[in-house]
């Protein structure tokens, strides 16, 4: 037993009323431990508190019995045997009765009746007592709101939780209820009420039970708060939503059908409301309360229903239409929320009470409006009022020809007769010829109007077959009257709508019927299953003139894209409802004639028209797609041998479109459904095809040769990638096999990979001339297929493949670097012995690599080259001499970033190489393999070199979208541009102290300009202080040099990203002077605008500078800016105009300032 | 000077539908009515429009014609003084700017025209602080 002098004195600061709320509940809190720890038992702590309980000071005693109370709402979980419970009920029963002490009694009531029953629970008849002490003592709406709701939440739990024993209450409860709640304004009341309401109507269902006596009455207190509206501002009330008390009072609304005869008139009556969201909310309302109440209550409601549904909807409809001709043309109405929510109301009540359709089809304005429309004969003699009207009248017929086979029935019965009339068709007779005559029918002749509303009733009748279909069995419609009518006129209306597809005008009046004649021929070919309105030939006949104008006419671009998207949407319907016939002749009519165009060579239509009809069309089906596909590859085939058999420079262009097409569209559509890899395969394997036949693979003049090669790279690269490895292992060993097998590559003498090779190459690949464009086009490729390889992929002949690639990179070719790069990127670090055959590991290659361009190897990193092995200074050539060392600066660049995205260590010795490269004309720095170069050189040409390995970089930091990304596969290690930044910084940094040549200082600083410009701000804000002064001088190297714009421009970007940092302005303050002396230079650099626009706005930042800092610069930057207020750019001078008023403002005397 | 509002409640204008600039990314930009009428910032209340601004890039010269709300507006000078800062801070010391009040807009047409165009007349106006701080008003207020 604990201590009760302890606890005692818990009760006592909780009763007494100089505590503080934070004291009091931790009172509450310690006592409550105790007895969930069977320290203190109840009847102790009763027994003990009898004097606070039971005091006649009203104050002590309300505290006492809520602090009993709210241990009880804490022990929830603890058992309670059922004497203790009983009297613990029993003792706030009688409680309630007390209403200056009235919390505690309701508190404790709640906690108990709130438990659950494995610990012990209030029985029925305590509750019920409970119930009867409740209506009988308390006055509700005279207590305060916590109160208030406190006994809202005890009546909820008691009609919840105890709904038998409350039932026998009848009348009783019905007017406690009704008493309690009448007049509450609270909202967090109000939910809590109309919960309430909902729970009693549960409980008394029957029409002639005690709320049935009571439901007129009830509802009055009820019908007040609708709609619900807040007069206070907003803001007050933030955790009540206007939506969730709407929603509750909907449901207490619609809780029982007593409530029928009182809420329907009242909604009806609230739709005259001049405010729409009361208008929105009555619809919400009565659709919601239709479905609950039933039909049989609803019908007698139908006639005021339907006059106010036609007045919202029909004669003052809110829809706007928007100018622009396009939605013009497609009658593309945005209605208002009340129209919304007005045929949401018209769905219910139609799919509720189905003899309300005759009182739409009796309705005598819509039957003279739907005879007035014939008055008008274009689309454009329509007043925008009366499309208003048509668009609504469309809708609601629509709407109820939507709900069901019988109503669709009626609605036909009724109005397509005279529908048809209005259009002046007739039932077709059997002719011979079914393909609509020329003559036939001229556009002019249709009425807008019927046209319009007819289309809309063909569209409803196909979603009621499609969701009949989806749902039910029975996929035989023929024997509906809708069906017949339908069938019987359905090829009067495809002559018909074909017809306006044949017009040859094309204003704003004529795309509307090409709109709905496009639609309307889609309509009637999309109805799903067997059933369809239209015949197998009627059928092809629209799929013929749909193909007929994508295939003949593209000058008439709505029509075309119309046509199309038509078709494509039919291709996606045959997919779904699956009619073998129909699909069939689709595919026949449509995929097979719209393939022929891919190749077709006179036709009339642009090519990327072509391929995005193509292409579109074979997006609906996969076979389709791959049908789609066969079609571009025999296209592919016939353009390659135009092309270099025949010497056909138009072909080129063509070959170059196909082959995006496929790189563009087609391969990522397979990646993205995935599965179906033959594609990639067969296409990569097909270009080696063609390259292994074809004799010669020359083309002049060379821009041709590159364009096509280029899209040939890029569409194998992402063939190749597309591939898994198995099959990209299929490509590589074909591509190998190719290669090796070619007589270029014979002749070279690949297998020794000895020194001699590479000046060999060089000469040899020079006097090449006629198969040096083989020699191209074969290596490009193979480094295509290697740059997208997996990094699990094997390669065969890796050591051959290697030496090619350092070949001809040696060459001057760019795309082999790529490959070295993505290979030493991705090859395993070690291979085990049994499938080194296949595999090359990456040790090997770098030994290759190494030895080839630094004259190092992998153990023997700091020895120079001593005459054995490559000796690139025993070249002779100069000119040559320098090509050849730009070549391997620029391999070694892509060969470096893809080690250095990997992590591996061997990036450091790359980039030491290219820093040594950077330092040549330094004599002391320059290392001894270089020390001959040097020599051989001229100035110009040493130059040249340390500009390129200065750039190199550039290559190393930058992303590229060649090769070495996600999408090839490469490795890629996080935060590798960190990492490299950070080890590169203090060499760069070291270097340019040590450099002795001014020319070497601004190739350093070129080097040092890109890797800051591509790496994460937020690695270089945490060195800015270091930085920002080096960065500066940077500027001030590159300045003089028109070509470096874009080096110079990234740099500023950098510094204005520090200025603009918290941290980084720390570094800004210190460096002011400067920073300000350089960005003024910029601000009139010529030769780009938006260098002279970011240091314009860089010096806005500076102005935020600490005053005492930035002071003494104003004067030297206002001047400079009035200068650039002069500025040839208007955005720079806006930009002027801001800045001078930051400066202007530091030291002005005017207060605002 | 009293700050009382003359004409408290003035017809506001919509602001009318522009005129796209083609935005050729290698020409200068010259200057034109369009840039200044951005600048100045009357133009709802329609006391400028963009046809009664002028500019003569090749002689550097601003012509402004603007129209008081009301005929005896005493707010003129105010006005004008106005653009003629603003027109300081955002162009080349180049430009010569000259502001007339529309023909016929106020009661002392000439006698304003003749105050907002003389020198002197115009950095004394200047010199004057409640002048000056009424100016720095107008011209930053909108800013702050």
């Amino acid at each position: 037993m604990a201590d009760s002098i302890q606890w005692i004195q818990h009760v006592e600061l909780y009763v007494s009323s100089s505590a503080t709320p934070s004291q009091q509940a931790a009172s509450v809190d310690a006592v409550a431990t105790l007895l969930k720890n069977d320290l203190l038992t109840l009847e102790a702590l009763v027994r003990e508190m009898e004097m606070y309980l039971t005091t006649t000071d009203s104050i002590i005693r309300s505290r006492g019995i809520l602090l009993l109370g709210e241990l009880l709402a804490q022990l929830t979980l603890k058992p309670l045997d059922s004497t203790s419970i009983h009297s613990l009920i029993g003792f706030f029963t009688e409680r309630l009765a007390d209403w200056k002490a009235l919390r505690g009694a309701i508190v404790g009531c709640l906690a108990l009746l709130r438990r659950k029953s494995d610990v012990g629970i209030v029985t029925d008849s305590e509750a019920r007592a409970v119930a009867q002490s409740y209506l009988q003592n308390l006055q509700v709406q005279s207590l305060g709101q916590h109160d208030r709701k406190l006994s809202f939440q005890l009546m909820e739990c008691l009609l919840d939780r105890y709904s038998g024993a409350m039932a026998d209450l009848g009348d009783n409860l019905v007017y406690g209820i009704c008493e309690a709640i009448d007049g509450e304004k609270d909202p967090h009341c109000l939910l809590l009420v109309f919960r309430i309401v909902e729970s009693l109507a549960r409980l008394y269902p029957s029409p002639s039970g005690p709320l049935a006596n009571f439901a007129e009455d009830l509802f009055e207190i009820l019908g007040c708060y609708f709609p619900i509206h807040f007069t206070h501002p907003k803001g007050e009330d933030d955790d009540v939503k206007r939506e969730e008390l709407s929603r509750a009072l909907m449901l207490a609304f619609a809780s029982t059908p007593l409530f029928e005869p009182f809420s329907i008139p009242l909604l009806l009556e609230k739709l005259s409301s001049s405010l729409p969201s009361a208008k929105v909310e009555s619809f919400k309302y009565l659709s919601y309360c239709t479905g609950k109440y039933g039909p049989e209550r609803m019908a007698k409601h139908a006639d005021a229903l339907w006059s106010s549904l036609k007045d919202i909807a029909y004669l003052s409809p809110q829809s706007t239409l928007s100018m622009d001709p396009e939605s013009m043309s497609r009658m593309n109405f945005q209605e208002s929320d009340v129209m919304t929510h007005a045929f949401v109301l018209l769905q219910e009540v139609i799919r509720q009470c189905g003899d309300f359709i005759s009182l739409i089809i009796g309705d005598n304005d819509i039957k003279t409006f739907l005879s007035s429309l014939n008055q008008y004969k274009g689309f454009d003699d329509i007043p925008l009022q009366v499309k208003q009207r048509l668009h609504a009248v469309g809708h609601i017929l629509s709407t109820c020809a939507k709900a069901s086979a019988a109503l669709c029935n009626k609605v036909f019965e009724s109005f397509f007769p005279l529908l048809m009339d209005g259009l002046g068709l007739s039932v077709a007779q059997p002719s011979q010829n079914s393909y609509p005559d020329e003559e036939c029918f001229s556009p002019a002749k249709f009425k807008f109007g019927p046209l319009y509303i007819c289309i809309e009733l063909i569209a409803a009748c196909k979603n009621l077959t499609v969701s009949l279909y989806n749902c039910t069995s029975v996929h035989d419609f023929s024997h509906q009257r809708w069906c017949s009518m339908l069938s019987s006129f359905s090829e009067s209306l495809v002559k018909a709508f074909v017809s306006m597809l044949r017009s040859n005008d094309a204003d704003n009046e004529q795309n509307a019927y090409v709109y709905f004649g496009v639609k309307g021929l889609q309509i009637l070919a999309t109805f799903p299953g067997s059933f369809t309105p239209v015949s197998k030939s009627i059928n092809d006949n629209i799929f013929l003139e749909l193909v007929s104008i994508i295939t003949s006419d593209s000058n008439k671009t709505f029509l075309w894209t119309s046509a199309l998207k038509a078709l494509v949407e039919i291709g996606f319907s045959s997919d779904k409802c699956l009619n073998p016939e129909r699909a069939a002749s689709f595919e026949s009519a449509v995929v097979e004639k719209i393939v022929s165009l891919i190749s077709c060579l006179d036709s009339a239509i642009p090519l990327s028209l072509r391929l995005q009809a193509a292409f579109e069309i074979g997006a609906t089906r996969k076979d389709f797609m791959l049908r789609v596909v066969q079609g571009l590859d025999e296209a592919i085939d016939t353009h390659f041998s135009a092309v270099f058999d025949h010497g056909n420079h138009k072909s080129v262009e063509l070959t170059v479109k196909l082959l995006d097409t496929y790189s563009q569209k087609v391969l990522p559509w397979f990646l993205e459904i995935g599965g179906s890899e033959e594609v990639p395969l067969n296409f990569a394997l097909s270009i080696w095809d063609k390259i292994e036949n074809i004799r010669s693979l020359n083309l002049s003049p060379p821009e041709f040769a590159s364009d096509l090669l280029g899209a040939t790279m890029t569409a194998m690269k992402k063939a190749v990638a597309s591939c898994s490895e198995q099959s990209q292992e299929i490509i590589i060993d074909k591509a190998s096999g190719v290669l090796f097998s070619s007589t270029v590559f014979g002749s070279v003498g690949f297998k020794s990979g000895s020194s001699i090779l590479k000046e060999e190459g060089l000469q040899q690949t020079q006097n090449y001339g006629n198969s040096f464009g083989r020699y191209e086009w074969l290596t490009s490729l193979l480094a295509s297929v290697v740059i997208a390889l997996r990094p699990q992929t094997g390669i065969p002949n890796g050591k051959m493949i290697l030496q090619l690639f350092i070949t001809s990179l040696l060459n001057g070719h760019v795309p082999s670097a790529h490959a070295l790069g993505s290979l030493v990127n991705k090859l395993p670090l070690e291979t085990k012995e049994i499938e080194s055959s296949r595999r090359l590991s990456l040790n090997e290659a770098l030994d290759m690599i190494l030895y080839s361009f630094i004259g190092t190897c992998r153990y023997d990193s700091t020895s120079g080259n001593d005459g054995s092995g490559v000796n690139i200074s025993s070249l002779r050539l100069n000119t040559s001499r320098i090509q050849l060392e730009i070549n391997t600066v620029i391999g070694l660049a892509w060969i470096g970033k893809g080690l250095l995205m990997r992590g591996h260590e061997k990036v450091k010795d790359i980039t030491m190489t290219l820093l040594s490269f950077l330092t040549l004309d330094c004599e002391a720095g320059v290392p001894k393999q270089f020390q001959n170069l040097v020599k051989v050189l001229d100035e110009e040409g040493v130059h040249q070199l340390m500009k390129c390995a200065a750039d190199a970089f550039r290559i190393i930091m930058s992303d590229s979208g060649e090769c070495l990304n996600r999408m090839y596969h490469a490795t890629i290690r996080p935060l590798y541009k960190q990492r490299f930044f950070s080890t590169i910084m203090p060499i760069l940094l070291s270097l340019v102290v040590k450099s002795e040549s001014s020319y070497a200082r601004s190739m350093l600083y070129r080097a040092f300009a890109h890797v800051v410009s591509d790496t994460p701000l937020s690695a270089i804000l945490g060195e800015a202080k270091k930085l920002l002064p080096i960065l500066l001088d940077c500027l001030s190297m590159l300045n003089k040099d028109v070509s470096d714009k874009e080096i110079i421009y990234n740099v500023l970007l950098v510094i204005s990203g520090i200025l603009l940092d918290k941290n980084g302005r720390e570094a800004g303050v210190e460096n002011a002077s400067s920073i300000v002396n350089q960005l003024i230079e910029l601000t009139a650099y010529p030769h780009m605008m938006a260098i002279r626009e970011t240091a314009i706005q860089c010096l806005v930042a500076v102005s935020e500078l600490p005053h005492a800092r930035v002071y003494p610069l104003r004067t030297k930057v206002l001047r400079a800016i009035s200068k650039a207020l002069d500025d040839p750019k208007r955005i720079v001078r806006q930009e002027a105009v801001r800045c001078r008023q930051a400066w202007a403002s530091i030291a002005s005397r005017s207060l605002y300032f | 000077m009293t700050l009382g509002l003359i004409n408290a409640n003035p017809v506001v204008h919509a602001k009318k539908e522009r005129v796209a600039r083609n935005d050729d990314p290698h020409a200068e930009d010259a200057v034109d009515p369009l840039e200044i009428y951005d600048i100045l910032f009357l133009q709802s209340l329609s006391v400028l429009s963009e046809e009664s601004i002028t500019v003569d890039e090749k002689l550097g010269r601003i012509l402004i014609t603007f129209t008081p709300t009301i005929q005896h507006c005493s707010m003129a000078t105010v006005i004008g003084l106005c653009l003629r800062e603003k027109l300081k801070d955002c162009f080349p010391p180049h430009f010569k700017v000259d502001i007339k009040v529309a023909p016929g807009s106020h009661a002392n047409e000439e006698s304003v025209n003749k105050q907002l165009n003389d020198k002197e007349r115009v950095a004394a106006a200047l010199e004057n602080p409640n002048l000056r701080q009424l100016v720095d008003e107008c011209l930053y207020s909108s800013e702050l």
